[in-house]
């Protein structure tokens, strides 16, 4: 057995160190540490309740407007207070865009570069890959950026700016927009179309958003964009059969309008047909092996003191747990729980999820989101309010749920004479790369490691880069 | 991340067009694992050059100075100790953003992991490289701060750095470069009329100016954010929400951000170099001169009385 300690795990968001027990050129055993914690729910803790809005955002640089969405989800649930349809519609498309701009920049700049590496060379498929894909200078990201800047500026019309915009308040959002604004972000979202359809895709969005089986993505694949690329790579090194786990998979819901959510709230077992609801009250975040320490296991009641010198610990991230099991959240989930029926039959194939399901998911999610946020534009009635005012939060416990890109984010509230009592907030990368749990449960991606091929490479295999980068992580905001 | 948004052909393009090559970045850099281990060891050394050293972050000194709550993933080593070691062999030091400028929001009350800046802690000079610390080209730490910073602002800092055209004096009192800190978040405030006339909003929405009840900093703030575009052309007051100061240190400790402070009626926080008295009387004089139509709009989502030639 050799022992591999890798890091610093570039390419991810934030600060994550991998440790690898190795037997017989497989990985036998992982252990995945956050090596990074700042005290947000202690700072939060003493604050009034609308200080959420400023504090909370700002644990991340790239999620931080879904942080927004979940902390005046939060807020509103104590209030009571109603946006109206504008301020909805408005908060849903700066929501898509962080969300779009996040998938965008995993697929091109973190997860594609490492099939430009050098030790892929020998592949029939290398050269064109590594010209679109290498870090940095790679032709795509020339492509990206510029494309990605300008989806962005969607936020400067909603959100002032991005990251962290106080314009998402538990009432609605807090510009009214005219109608030279709904035209511009009319004409962003169409220049952000013609960039998917012409690099990404290489084929109309609707098209995309068809596809309903493998055969018909295996037919994709023969096509010209980067996404067909990335198929083509999938599946000559199959990837489907790469950092595979079969766990729940759950999903807070997101993009909530009159006639529901666009992707509803929901678990989803890998085994099963249909998408049943989530026991909320199953949450419970366990502190065995993080640097915590003990308190109660409902996010509702816990209090979170940081412990360096806790026995056995060896992250600064908790274990969520749901009903005592670790499960997997992300846009595989989203969409699982949503009914897509690409992402169920490519998870019914593999009896659970894997590298290859979770890229897909979160590349066909891209065409959803973007055919979403045209039609919300839209919707959007000049003529009515973009906000509703509430009284101030006084008494009460709320949580605020929402999908971030990389999943299920909470922000559990408890408010008393308008004050913040606790703030406990669970992150998408909380749940997939949590610690083991007190009963040795290991977490999602410390499962999906297990068996992982690393041959005589050791700790610089790819495949342990494509499997950590699978999932997505935002590892700042997964011990916060 | 913010600063990925920069320029008009891309920030990689960009980079370099200004001959400015990427040593190592955690979010786009190739190199991952032992590789980076490899290229920190060799500017450590002192065989790789480092022109500019950027950190992001607070820089955590707890717990009971041991550095421990942001240990470097693959070494036993806590930032703390590695932001030390590389801004000895810098020629310049960047901090990027109020937290790796100042402390930021890891520093609010109680302060659980002991965060500082680089170069501060809070307003007060030392942070984690102590205050006689000088990068090889003699400058102090350069604080890019805000949160999030502007990317112009990061970029031409980097720009201008490597043009060798950023000097002492091109600094302010707490290190940021003057290009966007000679300038007040005011400046350049797309309800500037509502300011002149004291025609104030009353909720977060309203169009009117957000100082007198909302909390708004703007006219004590540094920062050029309403003289250039956030993506594309937003900024905080344009968009309807109060100036909190992300630029300065200590701006995470405001309780009730979107609540101005008053004492007797009288905002506490008054614009930055401004006699009270002038302004109280200013004040008076403006908002007994304030046109309905100004008046009506302050307190409306949206233009409800257009511009004319008065009677």
């Amino acid at each position: 057995m050799t022992r591999l300690i890798v890091g610093p795990f570039n390419r991810v968001e934030g600060d994550l160190e991998l440790t690898l027990d190795i037997a017989e050129g497989r990985v036998a055993q992982a252990r995945v540490a956050t090596t990074l914690y700042r005290g947000f729910e202690q700072i939060l803790v003493g604050r009034l309740a609308a200080d959420a809005l400023t504090i909370a955002p700002r644990i991340c640089g790239i999620c931080s407007l879904s942080q927004s969405m979940a902390a005046a989800a939060a807020l509103r649930g104590i209030s009571g207070v109603q946006p109206p349809p504008n301020g909805v519609l408005a908060a849903n498309i700066a929501h898509a865009a962080e969300n779009i701009a996040d998938h965008l920049t995993h697929f091109y700049l973190f997860f594609m570069p490492d099939f430009a590496r050098a030790s892929y060379a020998g592949e029939g498929w290398f050269a064109p890959v590594a010209a679109r894909f290498t870090a940095v200078s790679g032709a795509a990201a020339q492509e990206v950026l510029p494309a990605r800047a300008r989806l962005l500026h969607v936020m400067g019309l909603i959100a002032g700016k991005w990251p962290h915009s106080l314009a998402i308040q538990p009432g609605g959002v807090t510009r009214a927009l005219d109608l030279g604004e709904k035209m511009r972000l009319i004409a962003i979202l169409s220049d952000f179309r013609a960039f998917l359809e012409r690099s990404l895709f290489a084929a109309p969005l609707e098209q995309v958003a068809a596809i309903a089986t493998p055969e018909q993505l295996a037919d994709f694949s023969q096509g010209q964009g980067d996404f067909a690329a990335f198929l083509r790579v999938a599946e000559s090194l199959r990837l489907e059969t790469l950092g595979a786990v079969a766990l729940p998979l759950i999903s807070f819901g997101a993009y909530h309008s009159a006639q529901g959510a666009l992707f509803p709230a929901g678990l989803f077992d890998p085994g099963a047909s249909e998408a049943r609801p989530l026991p909320i009250g199953a949450i419970g975040e366990d502190v065995a092996f993080s640097y915590m320490r003990d308190s109660a296991a409902d996010p509702a009641r816990s209090v979170t003191q940081p412990d360096a010198d806790r026995e056995n610990a060896y992250s600064w991230a908790k274990a969520p747990r749901l009903s005592g099991e670790p499960a997997e959240t992300g846009a595989v989930a989203r969409q699982a729980v949503a009914g897509d029926p690409l992402i169920r039959a490519l998870i019914a194939q593999a009896g659970g999820t894997n590298v290859f399901v979770r890229v897909v998911a979160r590349v066909i999610e891209i065409a959803r989101l973007a055919l979403a946020a045209e039609g919300w534009a839209r919707e959007i009635r000049l003529k009515e309010s973009f906000s509703e005012h509430g009284p101030a939060p006084l008494h009460g416990e709320s949580i605020g749920m929402v999908e971030a890109a990389r999943g299920a984010l909470g922000h559990w509230l408890s408010v008393e004479k308008g004050v913040i009592q606790r703030y406990q907030i669970v992150a998408p990368t909380t749940w997939n790369f949590s610690p083991r749990d007190a009963r040795g449960v290991p977490g999602p991606l410390e499962q999906a490691l297990v068996g992982v091929d690393v041959g005589a490479a050791g700790a610089k295999a790819p495949v342990i880069q494509h499997v950590v980068r699978s999932f997505d992580p935002c590892m700042v905001c997964t011990a916060h | 991340m913010a600063v990925l948004e920069h320029g008009a052909a891309g920030w990689f393009a960009e980079l370099k067009s200004f001959g400015i090559n990427l040593l190592w970045h955690p979010s786009v850099s190739e190199e991952t694992g032992d590789e980076v281990l490899d290229i920190l060891a060799r500017v450590e050394s002192g065989e790789t050059p480092l022109d500019i050293l950027c950190i992001e972050g607070s820089i955590l000194r707890g717990p009971h100075g041991t550095g421990k709550f942001n240990r470097m993933s693959g070494t036993g080593r806590t930032l703390l100790d590695i932001s030390r070691s590389l801004a000895a062999r810098a020629d310049y030091c960047v901090a990027v953003g109020s937290c790796a400028a100042y402390g930021g929001i890891p520093a609010g009350d109680p302060d659980p992991t002991d965060a500082c800046g680089l170069h501060y802690d809070g307003a007060e000079p030392g942070g984690a490289l102590g205050r006689d610390y000088r990068s090889a080209s003699g400058l102090p730490v350069i604080n890019v701060s805000g949160c999030a910073p502007h990317p112009g602002w990061m970029m031409e800092t980097f720009q201008a750095l490597a043009m060798g055209d950023l000097a002492a004096d091109d600094l302010d009192a707490l290190g940021r470069p003057k290009f966007f800190a000679a300038h007040l978040a005011h400046h350049g405030c797309s309800r500037n009329e509502f300011y002149e006339f004291k025609a104030s909003a009353r909720v977060l929405s309203e169009r009117g100016c957000m100082m007198e009840h909302l909390g708004c900093k703007a006219t004590q703030a540094i920062g050029d954010c309403n003289q250039r575009a956030w993506n594309g052309g937003g900024s905080c007051t344009h968009a309807g929400f109060a100036c909190i100061s992300c630029t300065a240190p200590n701006f995470e400790n405001t309780r009730n951000f979107h609540v101005t402070p008053k004492v007797a009626g009288i905002p506490v926080g008054l614009p930055l170099d401004m006699p009270k008295a002038w302004f109280m009387t200013l004040a008076a004089l403006s908002k007994s001169a304030t046109p309905e139509r100004v008046r009506k709009n302050a307190e409306a989502d949206r233009i409800v009385e257009n511009p004319r030639r008065g009677k």
